[in-house]
C-alpha cells in the first residue's frame, strides 16, 4: 500500500486524503498506520453488523468465561505445584495439619487457606470453567435448534463440538490437580474404565498413570495437558470458530427486511462495541460474585486422595455426570471371558453409547444436508417449531443426555427421596431407553401443534379478546389481523417435499437412493407449508366473522 | 419506512412462486416457501431518550454514575485486599476476605459492564444497518485462477508425473512420525508388565491385617458380631509405593454372626468364628466399596452403586459390576493376631482384558 507520506512528497499540491494533524490521537494513529496499514482492518471491520437475539449473548459467555479462565488460570500456575511429591501439611487450615498429602494437594490449600485472595481465584477459576462448559452447550442447542449449523456453516459446528470436547477435557484435567480425595476417586473410576477396556486397555492405563495407578506421574501430566497443550488447542479452534463467524457473517431470525443477502443489526463500532464489550464485564462481574459468596470444590473437606476411603454420594463436576451415569444404567452381568480374555461390557457399551452420542451430534449437520438436498446457504434461523423433525431429534437426545445425566445421581436422589437405589436406577433406565422417543413423539406434534398455531393467525388474525354479541345472540370473539411486518416473521420460512424415489442417469434405483428417500419421508412427511399470498387473501376475507374454521391441515 | 430498497428486490425474486425447485439444491429436493413478498424494514422507533431531553440526561447521569461505581468498586476490592489479611488463619478472617475482595471486584466490573450496555441501548444512535451478503465460495474466476495455481505448480514440480518421488515421500511422511510414536513406552517403566503387577498384591502367608491408616494389628478378639473395620497390610506405611500397593491391597474386615455365613466347600477354613475379609476394592472400575449396611450385610460401593452380599461371599446382587469381591483367606496366629493365608487368589479390582 502506497503510504500518505510518499504520495504527499510526489504530488506536494494535491490535497492529503489522511489527517495529519490534530493532536496526540491523531499522530498516534497515524504512527501505527504507517507502519501496519491497520486503517483497512478498521475499515473492513469498523462497521460491521451483527445481528440481535438474546440466544446470540450465549456464545458470548462462552468466549468471556474462557478469558476469565485464561486470567484466572495464569494467576494460579504461579503458585501451584503440579507435583506428587510426599509432604507434611503444615499450613494455617488446622484440621489437616500433620497429614500426609502431595505437594499439589498442599500447594492448592497454600492458595486457599494462606494467600490473600487466592482463595477468590481459585473460585472465580472454577466457576468460569463450569460456566463456559454449560455456555457451549446452551449455545450448541440453540444453534441446533434454529438449523444455523446448515450451509456453510457446517464446518464451524464441527468446530464448535470440538471445543465442546476440549472444554470437558480441560474441565476433567484441572478439577484432577489438586489430587484431593474427590478428584482422586474420579482418577481411580478413569482407571478401572481404561483397563476394562478390549486390547490395550491394561497398557493405556499402565502408560497413563506411569506404572500402577495412582503413581506419581498423573498430576504432573495433567498439568501440562491442562495449562498447556489443552489450552492451546482451544485458543487454535476459537480463533478459527470467530474467523468462520466473521466469513459467513452472523446468521439472523427471520424479520420485516431480513433475507438471505443480507444482515441487519448494530455496527461494531460503537453500539456493539459497547454492548458486547459491557457484557464482558458484566459476564466476569456474574463469576466473581459467585465465587464472592459460594463456595466450589472444598477440597479442605475431602482430604487427599488415598485409595481407601470414599465419601457417600460421590459425583463427579456436572459436566462429566452423562459419563459416569452411563456406567451406573448398565444391568448386572455384563462381563465375560472368552478366548481367555475378559471381555467387560459394562464398560465397552457405556463408552460405545457415549461415543456414538458425541458421533451423532459431530455429524448431524451433514446427515440433514445429505436427507434436503438443499445446497443453498442458509442465513435466516429456523424457528425451531418450523423444523419439526429436527427440533424433536434435538429433544429426543437432549432426554437421552438427561437420563444419564440424571443416573450419576441416582444414590443422592434415592436417599433424598428416600427411594430404593434400585428403583430408581431402574426408573433411569427406561427413561433412557423409552424417554427418547417419547420426547420425540411430543414434542413433533407440539411443533405441528405451534405451526398450526401460526397458521390460523396468519389466515384468521389473533384472538383479540374481544367478545361481541350479534344481532341474532351468538357471541363471537373478534379476531384481529397482524400487520405485515409480524406477519412476515411468521411466513418466513420453508419446507419440503419428502423426495421422491426416481432412477438415476442409468436407470437404477440404489440402496442409497432408497435409503434417502425414506430418511426424506421420514422428516418431511408431516409439514404445513407457508400459506400463500391468495390463502391470505381468503382468509382474511371473513375475518370479521372471527369464525375458526377447520384447521390448515397437513399438506 | 419499507424504503429498503435491497431487501425489498431480494425477497421478491427469491420468494416468487409458491412451489419452486430451487437452484442449488440437487435433483429431487422441492423447497415450498410462500409467495407472499418481504415488506422491507419496518419504521424505526424512536426510544425516549430520542424524543425527551430530560430522559437523555437522566440515561447519560446513570452512565457516569455507573462508571463512577465501577472506581468506588476497584478502590473498595484494593482497600478489603489490606484491611481484610488472613496470615492467622482464622477461618473468619479467610472469608471475609474472600467475601469482600469479592464484591469490590464484582462492583468494579458491574459498573463498567452496566455503563457500558446502558450507553450503547439508550443513547447511542440506535438506527440498524445492513451489510451485504455474498456467496461464501469465491467467485469464478478466482477459483479459477486457484485451479490453475495448482496446475501449474504440477507442472513445474511435476508432483503428478514422478510418481516414484511422490510415492516415495508420502511413504516417508508416513514413517517419520513412528519414532515419536515409540518413545510413548517411556510413560510407563519399561521393566514392568502391567498384567503380572495387577495379579498380586502385598498380602501373603502370615501378613498380619492391621488397621486403616494407623498400622496397629487387629486381634481376632476385637472384633465383635456386626462391627466393621477397614484393613491395611502390616508394613504397608513403610512402603515407597504406599499408594499403589493400598489401591490393591485394601481390605474390609467384618465379623457375623457364622451360622448367617453360607460358605462353599471350597473356601471352608478361609474366615475365623464368622470373621470375613473382603477385598475392598470394586470389582467394577476400582472404587472403595466403603459403604456397609449392618442389617442386611450388604457392602454398597458409592461411585456407580454396585451391591455385593457378604453372606454369599460378596457375590453381585445389584450394579454394573459382574464378579464378586476376591476373599482374603485369613487366621490367627500364636498371639492371637489376624493375619492372612496367601495373597488374594484372583487379581482384585477392576477388570482387565488379560485378566481370565
Amino acid at each position: 500500500m502506497t503510504s500518505t507520506i510518499e504520495r504527499a512528497d510526489a504530488h506536494p499540491e494535491a490535497p492529503v486524503p489522511v489527517r495529519k494533524s490534530g493532536g496526540f490521537t491523531a499522530a498516534a494513529a497515524n504512527y501505527i498506520e504507517d507502519r501496519t496499514s491497520i486503517s483497512g482492518v478498521v475499515k473492513e471491520f469498523g462497521r460491521k453488523i451483527f445481528p440481535d437475539h438474546w440466544s446470540f449473548m450465549l456464545g458470548e459467555v462462552a468466549l468471556y468465561s474462557f478469558i476469565v479462565i485464561i486470567l484466572t488460570g495464569s494467576f494460579l500456575t504461579f503458585f501451584f505445584q503440579a507435583s506428587m511429591v510426599e509432604t507434611v501439611y503444615d499450613g494455617s487450615f488446622v484440621p489437616l495439619k500433620g497429614v500426609e498429602m502431595s505437594s499439589a494437594m498442599e500447594s492448592t490449600l497454600h492458595i486457599s487457606f494462606d494467600l490473600r485472595g487466592g482463595l477468590l481465584i481459585r473460585q472465580i477459576h472454577h466457576w468460569a470453567a463450569l460456566l463456559f462448559i454449560a455456555a457451549i452447550g446452551l449455545h450448541m442447542l440453540r444453534v441446533f435448534f434454529t438449523g444455523a449449523f446448515r450451509k456453510p456453516r457446517e464446518l464451524n459446528w464441527v468446530i464448535g463440538f470440538l471445543l465442546f470436547v476440549l472444554a470437558m477435557a480441560e474441565g476433567f484435567t484441572g478439577y484432577s490437580l489438586p489430587d484431593d480425595l474427590l478428584s482422586g476417586n474420579g482418577l481411580r473410576i478413569i482407571d478401572g474404565l481404561i483397563k476394562g477396556l478390549p486390547f490395550v486397555g491394561t497398557w493405556i492405563s499402565f502408560l497413563l498413570f506411569g506404572g500402577e495407578f495412582p503413581g506419581t506421574d498423573i498430576v504432573g501430566r495433567f498439568y501440562t495437558l491442562h495449562i498447556l497443550l489443552l489450552p492451546a488447542l482451544v485458543v487454535a479452534f476459537i480463533a478459527l470458530h470467530l474467523v468462520f463467524v466473521v466469513v459467513h457473517k452472523h446468521t439472523q431470525f427471520a424479520g420485516a427486511g431480513r433475507t438471505e443477502k443480507n444482515v441487519i443489526g448494530y455496527p461494531i463500532l460503537p453500539v456493539y462495541a459497547a454492548k458486547a464489550g459491557g457484557f464482558f464485564f458484566l459476564v466476569f462481574g456474574v463469576i466473581a460474585l459467585m465465587a464472592a459468596f459460594f463456595t466450589i470444590n472444598p477440597i479442605w473437606n475431602y482430604g487427599p486422595y488415598d485409595p481407601s476411603p470414599v465419601s457417600a454420594g460421590t459425583q463427579p463436576d456436572w459436566y462429566i455426570g452423562f459419563a459416569d451415569g452411563a456406567l451406573r444404567l448398565i444391568p448386572p452381568g455384563w462381563e465375560f471371558v472368552w478366548l481367555d480374555h475378559t471381555w467387560s461390557f459394562n464398560i465397552i457399551v457405556p463408552v460405545v453409547a457415549l461415543l456414538a452420542l458425541l458421533g451423532a451430534v459431530a455429524v448431524y449437520p451433514f446427515v440433514e444436508g445429505w436427507v434436503t438436498g438443499d445446497k443453498r446457504e442458509h442465513h435466516i434461523l429456523d424457528r425451531p417449531r418450523n423444523a419439526p423433525t429436527r427440533t424433536a431429534i434435538g429433544a429426543a437426545g437432549v432426554t437421552f443426555y438427561a437420563a444419564l445425566w440424571a443416573a450419576a445421581s441416582s444414590d443422592i436422589m434415592a436417599t433424598h427421596f428416600q427411594l430404593s437405589i434400585e428403583g430408581v436406577i431402574h426408573v433411569v433406565q427406561a427413561w433412557a431407553v423409552l424417554g427418547p422417543f417419547l420426547a420425540y413423539f411430543i414434542t413433533k406434534r407440539v411443533c405441528i401443534g405451534l405451526m398450526k398455531k401460526d397458521h390460523e393467525i396468519l389466515l384468521h388474525g389473533y384472538e383479540s379478546g374481544r367478545i361481541v354479541r350479534l344481532p341474532g345472540g351468538e357471541y363471537i370473539e373478534v379476531h384481529e389481523p397482524v400487520d405485515e411486518y409480524e406477519r412476515w416473521k411468521l411466513l418466513d420460512y420453508e419446507v419440503y417435499q419428502p423426495i421422491m424415489l426416481r432412477p438415476n442417469a442409468e436407470g437404477k434405483i440404489t440402496a442409497g437412493m432408497r435409503l434417502r428417500a425414506r430418511m426424506s419421508n421420514w422428516f418431511f412427511e408431516d409439514r404445513i407449508a407457508p400459506p400463500t399470498r391468495e390463502q391470505l387473501e381468503a382468509g382474511h376475507g371473513h375475518e370479521t366473522h372471527g369464525e375458526i374454521e377447520k384447521g390448515p391441515g397437513l399438506v | 419506512m419499507a424504503h429498503d430498497e435491497v431487501s425489498g428486490t431480494d425477497t421478491s425474486a427469491s420468494d416468487s412462486s409458491a412451489v419452486e425447485t430451487t437452484r442449488g439444491a440437487s435433483t429431487g429436493t422441492v423447497v415450498i416457501a410462500s409467495d407472499v413478498a418481504n415488506p422491507g424494514e419496518p419504521p424505526h422507533r424512536q426510544r425516549v431518550t430520542d424524543t425527551d431531553p430530560r430522559a437523555a440526561k437522566r440515561a447519560a447521569r446513570s452512565v457516569y454514575t455507573l462508571f463512577y461505581l465501577s472506581i468506588a468498586g476497584s478502590v473498595f476490592a484494593v482497600a478489603a485486599y489490606m484491611a481484610f489479611p488472613i496470615e492467622d488463619g482464622d477461618p473468619t478472617a479467610l472469608r471475609l476476605n474472600n467475601l469482600f475482595l469479592g464484591i469490590g471486584i464484582a462492583l468494579s466490573l458491574f459498573g463498567i459492564g452496566l455503563g457500558a450496555v446502558h450507553w450503547g441501548k439508550a443513547l447511542m444512535h440506535d438506527k440498524e444497518g445492513i451489510d451485504e451478503r455474498h456467496p461464501v465460495r469465491g467467485t469464478d474466476a478466482t477459483v479459477a485462477r486457484a485451479v490453475e495455481i495448482f496446475d501449474e505448480a504440477d507442472r513445474e514440480s511435476g508432483f503428478g508425473r514422478r510418481t516414484l518421488i511422490r510415492n516415495s515421500l508420502i511413504g516417508a511422511l508416513v514413517a517419520f512420525p513412528l519414532p515419536g510414536l515409540v518413545l510413548f513406552r517411556g510413560f510407563g517403566p519399561q521393566d514392568q508388565n502391567p498384567p503380572e503387577l495387577l495379579s498380586h498384591t502385598m498380602w501373603k502367608k502370615g501378613a498380619r491385617l492391621t488397621l486403616d491408616p494407623s498400622g496397629i494389628p487387629v486381634k481376632a478378639s476385637d472384633v465383635t458380631i456386626g462391627s466393621v473395620f477397614h484393613i491395611i497390610p502390616e508394613g504397608l506405611n513403610e512402603r515407597h509405593d504406599k499408594l499403589e500397593q493400598k489401591a490393591k491391597a485394601a481390605v474390609l474386615l467384618m465379623r457375623l454372626n457364622p451360622d448367617d455365613l453360607n460358605i462353599s466347600p471350597e473356601r471352608e477354613g478361609w474366615s475365623y468364628d464368622g470373621i470375613v475379609a473382603y477385598s475392598k476394592i470394586c470389582t467394577h472400575v476400582g472404587c472403595p466399596v466403603a459403604l456397609y449396611e449392618h442389617q442386611t450385610h450388604h457392602l454398597l460401593c458409592p461411585c456407580h452403586q454396585s451391591t455385593f452380599d457378604v453372606v454369599n461371599e460378596c457375590e453381585v446382587i445389584f450394579g454394573p459390576a459382574k464378579r464378586a469381591l476376591p476373599q482374603l483367606p485369613i487366621e490367627v496366629d500364636s498371639d492371637g493376631y489376624l493375619v492372612a493365608q496367601s495373597d488374594f487368589h484372583e487379581p482384585v479390582g477392576p477388570s482387565f482384558w488379560e485378566r481370565s
